[in-house]
């Protein structure tokens, strides 16, 4: 039967990578390359008055707004963001001027001066007067679940910014010729380059073509910002004529580049006396930054899970996603839905505290089940996972065992249970209607997709599905380069959808390839008959219907599920938080590639403890102040624990092999496990990065001696560094008792 | 202008090669650019996340932060010395010890520099310089001790032979106090740990 879906085949780019020889895009060159940098924004938002260039501009070729052949923008979802900057800018680093040079020397030592008229920037999103988008998400009586609760537990939650820090920067390389323009570069998505670059430089689509290089991790900071660095690229080769390199240096990729929405989440929770949620009102707000680019698909899915796993009757989810001076934020792994689940999961904590159960019974009692509707209305399936997570991880780690061992210790244990949909909210796949190929090779097939090997391990799994769906072996697959010229647009590789749509689409294909390959070899096959290529279009799976109007139906065909147990120990002296051990389950439908599948939730759950505990980035003037390595602090070897990953598999019908998505999910539970471990040692901690300042503050907080210096030092000192409102200390509040309560058993 | 500058002699990979570049150009861009290898990485350029590591003298150096002329006179390891056939090469390759792979020269360089059947306790401590973003680790560790188990059948013809001394690498010879560990190193490594991989107590 299967031969190589299961099975931990060797990636199909192990051994480039081990030997060296991979090549991202810095290890290209060709003769007459000139190198290229940005000129950028020192301000957050004024207007440009006069810019002096401070060099002898022989050699150079430079490019400003008035060099752009087609239209200034950066084409994606709201067409908002200038390519370059034209008399204003909006946030520091925004482009404003392009230099070419073949000397890198000369380069880096052209000084451009740029005098601005600064005006008042809008740092706090509270207070931002634009709103990219809303989402309204409305089940059932809100008021009346509130009446029916014995307890309200109000919260608010934030989030900070995150910096995807993949290891290789972003680049890209232009090469002009024949009337058109080719780009070779690091990136996730070639047909959103593809699009943004024949918008920006008003050429047909046929003359632009868009090649992947080896791409050095992504996380979704690939996903939309290379169109602006292959913009730029680009104009520069086209004005010079001649091939241009641009790499960014790793301050500038931190500097410049998108990062995760920061999130202030409010939560107003109705619960009976026995556990049982009857309300749930959410209002989210996330910082969009500067310009729209994927925000509104940002909120949306930040939305749809900000309930959390947990079934409840009556829901109300209002968002808002707004505009501040700061260099937009875009695509981070989890997509929204990181800010939103670590809200919904430390809230969680506090409602049983609050009702004095236990908060592993606590998730028992509400845990979404096979036949429950979300809050969307959406029925859930029956490999809906949320139960057999929660109590193989529970059971895996000890943690009953643990938390009454620890007890009065340094050591704390907390867990999250959550949840996430795979592939485009929706109807997003409908609208991509995307495509995947196969095209016949006298050694068997070659895989045509526009999906990009980021690290993830998508040739080594599209190959896997394709091997056995022919019945082919596995080194028998090939899989063609990311290039717009030779592969069918299969939509962005991002959302977790690469497995399980165009994973799917592949499938479907070989299905097809091997009813007319019939009882012939493909050598013989092409002798017999020539070429042979098999395209499908994505279909959705009967049932899947959702209005975008009403935000009402299936919001993802399928979720995957997933239970975090994290234990931490606290320093006392400096109040450092060391996560000691991870236990996490994962149910992700059927682990194609099982080795990548891990590696996979184990990078998303290292990621998510830099999440949760030190990646801070600073924020000074609309600009980040530790744009460098040496103080944004990403988890090392020595900062990140043993992780027990366990597979739970419940099969998705529609998936290829019953596969769901897990490139995200990881991320999503790793911060509210990390602060429910902290809470569970009495810390009352409600924000990310925990750093060890929050902690401190945090641990005085609840020492009575502290409260009057916290109220009136540190506390105000967290105010006017951090960009909006503060919720209340006290959050716990006991309704007023009403003639007609008792605690009443909330109905499915 | 190169022309004024006098070779800086060095040997790479096992063979001589005479540099004639400014004295102060990084080791990093040396390599990539006058000697053609673009294995080794840049991430970061100020020695924080070690994807451009290559063994000196057998000790792990963050290429970026070391100006060329100090290699003169010394034995360079990059990854393609290497040949591919190393066995962390391989078990990096088949073990989840690379994902995106663009630390994995740098980190497979580091693992070399820690000699044969590290224990878990030394790979964390000695990778403490190599940041990886994909993995949270875990296969990286997984590839390295896989790496001692077809070490430990083949350790005779390795230690003496293939990535030996021509190239300037001698198994273990720098475990101890390379000198960009030293930054993330505690004060008190204690080295002796779980035993890890077949065999790990050897060390």
């Amino acid at each position: 039967m299967s031969r190589a879906v299961g099975r931990n085949v060797v990636r199909k780019d192990g051994a480039a990578k081990t030997a060296g020889l991979a090549q991202y895009v810095d290890d290209l060159t060709l003769p007459g390359l000139l190198h290229a940098r940005t000129i950028r924004s020192a301000v957050p938002c004024g207007d440009i008055l006069r810019l002096r260039l401070g060099f002898d501009i022989a050699g150079f070729t430079i490019v400003d707004a008035r060099d752009i052949p087609g239209r200034n923008v950066v084409s994606l979802i709201r067409d908002d963001q200038p390519c370059l900057a034209e008399g204003q800018v909006r946030h520091v680093a925004e482009p404003i001027l392009l230099l070419a040079h073949e000397d890198r020397e000369r380069l880096l030592a052209a000084a451009v001066d740029i005098e601005y008229r600064a005006r008042e920037p809008v740092l706090d999103p509270a207070r931002s007067p634009l709103v990219f988008k809303r989402v309204a998400i409305g089940k059932g009586d809100v008021d009346d679940g509130f009446r029916r609760a014995d307890l309200v537990i109000e919260g608010e939650y934030r989030t900070g910014l995150q910096e995807h820090l993949y290891i290789e920067p972003n680049g890209m390389l232009a090469i002009p010729g024949d009337g058109g323009i080719t780009v070779v570069g690091s990136m996730q998505c070639p047909y959103y380059v593809h699009r943004a670059l024949a918008v920006l430089l008003g050429m047909p689509e046929d003359r632009v073509r868009v090649v992947q290089a080896e791409t050095g991790g992504g996380f979704g900071g690939k996903e939309d910002y290379p169109s602006i660095v292959a913009g730029h690229a680009c104009l520069l080769a086209l004005k010079s004529g001649r091939p241009v390199k641009l790499v960014y240096d790793r301050a500038e990729d931190m500097l410049a580049t998108t990062k995760r929405h920061p999130s202030i989440v409010r939560h107003r929770t109705g619960v009976t006396r026995d556990g049982r949620l009857t309300a749930m009102d959410i209002d989210v707000l996330m910082d969009g930054g500067a310009y729209c680019t994927l925000s509104p698909v940002v909120l949306s899915r930040g939305c749809l899970h900000a309930t959390g796993p947990y079934r409840c009757g009556a829901v109300r989810v209002g968002g808002r996603v707004v505009m501040t001076n700061t260099p937009p934020n875009g695509a981070f792994r989890g997509f929204g839905a990181p800010q939103t689940l670590f809200a919904a999961e430390v809230q969680m904590d506090r409602v049983a505290e609050a009702v004095g159960i236990d908060p592993v019974r606590f998730r028992e009692l509400n845990a979404l089940r096979p036949g429950d509707t979300t809050a969307t209305g959406q029925v859930l399936g029956p490999d809906t996972a949320a139960l057999d997570v929660l109590r193989a991880a529970v059971a895996r780690s000890g943690y009953r065992r643990k938390r009454r061992d620890y007890r009065g210790t340094n050591r704390g244990i907390g867990l999250s249970l959550f949840f996430h949909g795979a592939g485009f909210t929706g109807s997003g796949e409908v609208s991509l209607r995307s495509k995947a190929s196969l095209e016949l090779t006298p050694a068997g097939v070659r895989i045509l997709a526009a999906s990009t090997e980021i690290g993830q391990g998508q040739r080594t799994v599209h190959a896997q599905i394709v091997a056995d769906a022919l019945g082919l072996p596995y080194d028998a697959v090939e899989v063609a380069v990311a290039d717009t010229a030779r592969v069918p647009d299969s939509g962005p590789t991002v959302a977790s959808r690469t497995t399980m749509v165009v994973g799917g689409l592949l499938k479907q294909c070989a299905a097809e390839m091997r009813a007319g390959l019939g009882r012939l070899t493909p050598a013989a096959y092409l002798r017999r008959h020539g070429p042979l290529v098999v395209t499908k279009e994505y279909q959705p799976p009967p049932g899947l219907v959702w209005d975008d109007e009403a935000y009402r139906g299936s919001a993802y065909g399928s979720f995957g599920w997933a239970c975090d147990v994290i234990e931490v120990e606290r320093d006392p002296v400096t109040e450092e938080i060391r996560p000691v051990r991870v236990t996490t389950a994962h149910d992700v439908g059927r682990a194609l590639f099982p080795l990548g599948v891990r590696g996979q939730i184990e990078g998303g759950t290292a990621q998510g403890l830099g999440y949760a505990l030190t990646e801070e980035v600073v924020m000074r003037g609309g600009a980040m102040a530790n744009a460098q390595l040496t103080n944004y602090l990403v988890p090392t070897t020595l900062d990140t624990p043993p992780m027990d990953v366990v597979l739970v598999e419940k099969p998705y019908a529609h998936g290829p092999y019953g596969a769901k998505g897990v490139g995200e999910m990881p991320f999503d539970g790793v911060a509210p496990a990390v602060v429910n471990a902290i809470r569970s040692l009495g810390i009352d901690i409600r924000e990310v990065p925990a750093t060890p300042e929050r902690v401190m503050a945090a641990a005085r907080v609840g020492t009575p001696a502290f409260a009057r210096e916290i109220d009136s030092g540190l506390r105000r000192g967290r105010r006017n560094s951090g960009s909006g409102i503060r919720d209340s200390s006290t959050t716990l509040r006991r309704q007023r008792p009403t003639s007609a309560r008792k605690p009443r058993t909330v109905p499915r | 202008m190169t022309a004024a500058h006098r070779p800086i002699v060095f040997t790479l990979n096992g063979k001589r090669v005479s540099l004639r570049v400014h004295p102060l150009k990084r080791l990093l861009d040396a390599l990539r650019e006058d000697c053609g290898l673009t294995g080794t990485k840049e991430g970061c350029g100020e020695g924080e996340c070690g994807a451009c590591t290559v063994l000196v003298d057998g000790q792990a150096v963050n290429s970026c932060l070391m100006p060329v002329a100090h290699a003169a006179g010394t034995k360079v390891l990059t990854i393609e010395g290497l040949k591919g056939r190393h066995p962390l090469q391989r078990a990096f390759a088949g073990s989840g010890g690379a994902q995106c792979g663009f630390c994995t020269p740098g980190m497979i360089m580091a693992a070399a520099a820690l000699g044969p059947r590290p224990t878990l306790d030394q790979v964390r401590t000695g990778l403490a310089g190599n940041i990886c973003r994909c993995t949270g680790y875990e296969g990286i560790y997984r590839a390295i001790k896989d790496s001692n188990k077809a070490l430990g059948a083949r350790r005779s013809a390795l230690v003496g032979r293939k990535t030996g001394s021509p190239s300037g690498w001698s198994p273990g010879a720098s475990a101890p106090g390379s000198p960009k560990d030293a930054k993330r190193r505690p004060a008190s490594p204690k080295p002796a740990g779980r035993p890890f991989g077949e065999g790990g107590s050897r060390r």
